[in-house]
């Protein structure tokens, strides 16, 4: 594993208008880091996962995302890249199967490696008796870790999880994050925004938003003794109240 | 090209899955055909009536026999009474009673003229015009039969001829309009409705940041309706042919041909909806009431266009569905070929065009 950044953005923005949704922001993510990505509603955090996701084009300034550029290549991005968001996991009127193969299809596996790639996945969560199952049938928890799993079936080096964790109970929670450390482990990158701020004392590095420019970043350690905190929810609380945008 | 095939497969999975929408979409067209073919008949057929007439003379009697044996008509009921006729109405035992005057025969015979008085029950104005048209009918021809070899000095002899349709059947009217209709509303609403539920899910977000093009997460959604829709035209027809005994004249690869490039103007209208809106219910709604009704009011299949004021005849044009009905009507009835519908053809071609540009253009704005 290469020691090069997965994320390499400098002065990043991304107007509509006169609005800028996104003003300058510069950081890097390095592989097998757990990059948190903070910010109250409306703060640019969306849009800023857009641009880096491929999905929208930025304004000015430069970006990279596991080596490509994100105003040039961003089909390579996609290809190479893992997205998760709690709005919406899987088909519930799919099943487990049939889920497992359309993800795998959509990024590229067939024939054998997928079969491979299935059994693996099932395997792993232990879900072999129920792949003939609906998704809807599946208790949330398990929809969840599936669904983490499905997006990082064709082993991107970049998971974008958006906001994955939420309506989920503290335990199922824990379980979650267990499974994006060994990833992490593994040396996946996670890039990862939640309004959770526990999960927030998880990340490797925190990054937070507000008004369209990166505040403050760095570990929640490190974040913590800065602000005099007790715990980053304080350190959000401190940053975030100082907002001029709503929502 | 092979994630696209992994797209078509699990829209149709999802089709397969919903099972009760899928019995609606095959049921649908069996059900319309039934009931416009057997049960809302607007054809005259075996008509209650009731015939008045003080004292039945001979001439009365067979011209009433006359009336009675024709396939238009069935006599439920004889009155003696002019006072009866008022309750015959309002207890809507039948829609006309035939009035025979006192003494009809001898008037025939010695005054050479009689009266008939013939009451329709006009809350159906259609109605009761056929049925008056169609006694009318029967008693000028009794009439010629009395006069016989009688030379008249002058005659004028009609001779009607009802051309493509001389059996007056509604099939051939209702046939392409459940047709046209039914491809406009399952065309449009599932395609629109299923695009809208990924956006509800939000799982279009998760299909956009995938490496497929967008335009294919698109189409691939609008393929197992064109399919359907397909199935359904093939439903119509055969029904049609084998249930209703109804020949179709022309050739039914141009049929099936047109039918495809409808499917996809209402396919192209469905996805421009789609990407109008974000609510499925709004979706419905839109393609119930912003089309169903136009197509219904401006196909000419229930209302004739020729009869409607100079702007709406104006406004018909942009209905897509007028014409197919069109199309539909020239080609299986009158059994005309290409050569007379390229004009139509031309027309939903360019709409289709139109409405795919747009949609996709409006698709594009909202990724940037």
């Amino acid at each position: 594993m290469s020691k090069e950044a997965i994320i390499k953005t400098q002065n990043l923005t991304k107007s509509f208008g006169a609005f800028t949704a996104v003003d300058k922001i510069s950081f890097e993510a390095m592989p097998g880091e757990i990059f948190g990505f903070l910010g109250a509603n409306g703060a640019g955090k969306t849009t800023a996962m857009k641009m880096l996701s491929g999905l929208l084009k930025p304004s000015s300034g430069t970006a990279s995302v596991v080596g490509f550029d994100v105003f040039k290549q961003s089909e390579m991005i996609k290809k190479n890249i893992g997205y998760m968001s709690q709005k919406f996991s899987l088909y519930d009127d799919l099943t487990v199967e049939e889920n497992i193969a359309f993800f795998g299809g959509i990024y590229g596996l067939r024939g054998d490696v997928l079969k491979l790639a299935q059994m693996e996945l099932l395997e792993r969560l232990q879900l072999m008796d129920q792949s003939k199952k609906l998704v809807a049938s599946l208790p949330l928890g398990w929809k969840q870790k599936l669904s983490f799993s499905v997006a990082m079936i064709h082993k991107p080096r970049l998971v974008f999880l958006d906001e994955p964790t939420g309506g989920v109970d503290p335990i199922t929670r824990r379980q979650f994050w267990e499974m994006i450390y060994e990833a992490a482990e593994n040396g996946v990158t996670i890039f990862v925004t939640t309004h959770y701020m526990d999960e927030a004392e998880y990340c490797s590095r925190v990054s937070i938003m507000v008004d369209g420019k990166i505040a403050a970043m760095d570990t929640p350690r490190a974040l913590k003794e800065q602000f005099g905190a007790k715990n980053m929810d304080e350190v959000f609380y401190t940053l975030a109240r100082g907002a001029k945008r709503g929502e | 090209m092979k994630t696209f095939l992994a797209f078509v497969l699990k829209e149709f999975q999802h089709v397969w899955r919903d099972k009760r929408s899928l019995f609606i979409l095959i049921a649908m067209p069996v059900m319309l055909m039934f009931i416009f073919g057997f049960a809302l008949s607007n054809e005259v057929k075996n008509s209650n009536i009731a015939i008045l007439c003080p004292k039945p003379d001979e001439e009365v009697l067979s011209l009433i026999e006359k009336i009675d044996q024709s396939k238009y008509f069935t006599i439920n009921k004889m009155m003696h009474n002019p006072n009866e006729i008022e309750n015959y109405f309002k207890q809507n035992k039948g829609k006309m009673v035939i009035v025979f005057e006192n003494d009809f025969a001898d008037k025939l015979q010695h005054d050479k003229l009689a009266n008939v008085q013939l009451i329709g029950d006009a809350t159906d104005p259609n109605t009761a015009t056929t049925m008056i048209g169609y006694a009318q009918g029967i008693i000028a021809d009794y009439q010629k039969s009395l006069l016989g070899e009688t030379n008249l000095p002058y005659a004028i002899q009609v001779e009607t001829r009802m051309l493509y349709n001389p059996q007056l059947l509604s099939a051939y009217n209702f046939v392409p309009g459940v047709m046209a209709l039914i491809l406009t509303l399952l065309g449009t609403m599932m395609t629109s409705v299923s695009i809208v539920k990924e956006k509800e899910f939000g799982s279009m977000e998760l299909l956009l940041v995938s490496p497929v093009k967008p335009i294919m997460v698109i189409f691939s959604k609008a393929l197992p309706y064109a399919l359907l829709c397909f199935i359904d035209v093939l439903i119509i027809l055969l029904m049609a042919r084998y249930v209703l005994d109804m020949p179709i004249r022309g050739n039914i690869f141009l049929l099936l041909a047109m039918s495809v490039l409808f499917i996809f103007t209402t396919l192209s209208l469905g996805l421009l909806i789609s990407n109008s809106v974000d609510q499925q219910q709004v979706a419905m709604f839109i393609s119930l009431v912003g089309l169903m009704m136009p197509s219904l009011i401006f196909s000419g299949f229930m209302f004739p266009i020729e009869n409607m004021p100079k702007p709406m005849q104006i406004i018909s044009n942009i209905v897509p569905t007028k014409w197919y009905f069109e199309i539909l009507k020239s080609v299986m009835v009158k059994g005309l070929g290409f050569s007379y519908i390229w004009k139509h053809t031309l027309i939903l071609v360019g709409m289709t065009a139109f409405f795919t540009l747009v949609a996709v253009r409006k698709f594009k704005i909202r990724l940037s």
